[in-house]
């Protein structure tokens, strides 16, 4: 018997077939997602708090983010998450959670679901906090590709530097944000898998959960390669349908708007942004 | 114009460092309102320069500039001169029309978003009202039809036309022109000098860096000829182009003139 035949022999294909769409796998999948989406919107949030860290006309605090990317990009993710978890094991960071009784106000039955807050939120943190490390890089490139005129021209015109930006270059700054951002996106998809270590059920902690027990490891963890690469495989899709919208968009010079265009205003990235105008012309 | 009363712009003595190089070495100047100053000079004179700080787009290292007898840019604490606040400085510059060499145009907006954008988000004037503006604006620099155009199918001269259209939005008491027809292929630099002209005409107060002699002897009220940081020598077009007092400015004069 060589060894090929040995593998198939022990390799349970009906297993594969069984616990493919287990519950606990469709929830792992959910928090999967869930997490990645909540992570990189955060990360990207990060990013850009880090660029405006890293041009401020004080020093230091251009300083704090230069160490903060250090540290985060020459750490291992895995390290930063199980750091962020026992770091925050005796904060009790889910307490305001449960005390808000989010669960139950969402329908979620709420024994279940605040076990796994605490690794959730954690994983959530750490996946952030490292995300904007890398964000910080890719809006450093965004921006810094835009024209200094663009700025100068909305200040000659009496805008001040954060209406300059909201209005005239972070708009611009998004067409090219928006390609690294999508293959972040992609890396983020699979990297929420190393939560699976603070023992929250993502979708290879599913698959860990249901194998171990039953000696399924190999076939759960062909299950969970499957429905990562489905979703890398949608979101791919996606990121494509997009970056041709904004290739055709800027063909017709900057032009047509798209939904993807419309939703993206300035108005609706950044209303935390959003100034009160100067009173009057001033005269 | 008046002699009398506040100039529109003021230096005293400015003086502004690139690094090591001292690119302004003291200028003084006055603008009367309603004026209209072309600045000549060879490339590296320090004219554009100069153009920036009076919006302060460049800081200064020495010296004062008043715009309407206001102080631009600085403030006095104590017996210290410290930079303005960023509200004070923007609201000043609302009053200041800018035009550059590359336009400058926001290319994701439209021709008309172009115009309305500073009245909008820097005014809070109605969305209706400065649109309506807006058309009007566009109509007197010849670009009605283009209003829903964006500026990457806009030839350069039509740009520059609505860059100055945006500039006059605002409506600004002093216009500063940097190089705006430098840019431009040769049969599109007309259309923007004949736009140039109908506002000086209209008692626009405007500042122009041009190496357009025609329109500078044409237009301008006083011509400024720079040269290594400094005010060579100033005067009326007739008597700068014809008469010049200044070996620098004859040489400058008899090169640009050749061609």
């Amino acid at each position: 018997m060589n060894p090929i035949q040995a593998f198939l022999k022990t390799y349970n294909g009906g297993a594969v077939l069984k616990y493919w769409h287990a519950p606990l796998i469709i929830e792992g999948i959910i928090i999967t997602v869930v997490l990645a989406i909540l992570a990189q919107t955060a990360g990207a949030l990060i990013g850009l708090i880090l660029y405006f860290m890293r041009r401020a006309r004080f020093k230091p605090i251009g300083w704090i983010a230069e160490v903060y990317i250090w540290l985060f990009r020459g750490t291992p993710l895995l390290v930063q998450i199980l750091v962020v978890y026992l770091s925050t094991s005796y904060l009790n960071i889910a307490r305001p959670l449960q005390a808000a009784d989010v669960f139950p106000a969402l329908g979620f039955d709420p024994s279940g679901y605040s076990a796994a807050l605490r690794p959730f939120i954690a994983g959530f943190l750490a996946l952030a906090l490292n995300e904007g490390a890398y964000m910080a890089e890719i809006v450093r490139a965004g921006i810094d590709s835009i024209d200094a005129g663009q700025m100068e021209a909305a200040k000659s015109l009496g805008m001040t530097y954060w209406t300059g930006m909201r209005r005239i270059v972070l708009p611009q700054a998004m067409r090219v944000i928006l390609p690294p951002l999508g293959n972040e996106f992609n890396s983020m998809l699979k990297n929420t898998s190393l939560v699976s270590v603070i023992s929250l059920y993502d979708l290879l902690g599913a698959a860990q959960a249901i194998g171990s027990p039953s000696f399924l490891t190999l076939e759960l963890l062909t299950i969970a390669s499957f429905w990562y690469l489905m979703m890398t495989t949608v979101w791919t899709i996606i990121q494509a349908s997009l970056e041709r919208r904004f290739n055709a968009s800027n063909i017709e010079g900057g032009g047509s708007q798209s939904i993807w265009e419309r939703l993206l205003t300035p108005d609706s990235l950044f209303p935390f942004m959003r100034r009160a105008p100067l009173a009057g012309p001033g005269r | 114009m008046s002699v009398n009363g506040t100039a529109m712009v003021e230096a005293q003595n400015v003086h502004k460092y690139f690094h090591n190089n001292e690119v302004l070495r003291g200028i003084s100047m006055r603008v009367a309102k309603g004026e209209v100053v072309v600045i000549i000079g060879p490339s590296g004179s320090g004219k554009t320069t100069f153009l920036r700080c009076i919006n302060h787009l460049e800081r200064i290292n020495k010296g004062k500039i008043l715009i309407d007898g206001e102080p631009m840019g600085y403030r006095e604490e104590g017996d210290k001169v410290v930079e303005d606040t960023e509200k004070n400085i923007a609201r000043m510059r609302a009053e200041i029309g800018m035009v550059f060499q590359r336009f400058n145009l926001f290319p994701h907006m439209t021709a008309l978003q172009n115009i309305m954008e500073a009245p909008c988000q820097v005014k809070g004037v109605p969305r209706e009202q400065a649109e309506r503006r807006a058309r009007e604006l566009l109509a007197k620099v010849g670009l009605s039809e283009k209003a829903d155009a964006y500026p990457a199918r806009l030839s350069g001269g039509q740009q520059q036309r609505v860059a100055i259209a945006r500039a006059l939005a605002m409506d600004p008491k002093l216009m500063l022109f940097d190089e705006a027809t430098s840019a431009l292929d040769p049969e599109l630099v007309g259309e923007v000098l004949k736009v140039m002209r109908q506002l000086a005409e209209e008692g626009m107060t405007m500042m122009v860096v041009t190496h357009e002699m025609s329109f500078a002897r044409d237009v301008a009220d006083r011509v400024i000829f720079m040269d290594g940081g400094v005010i060579v020598e100033q005067g009326k077009p007739s008597d700068i182009f014809s008469n010049p007092r200044e070996e620098r400015t004859r040489s400058f004069l008899r090169k640009v003139l050749e061609e």
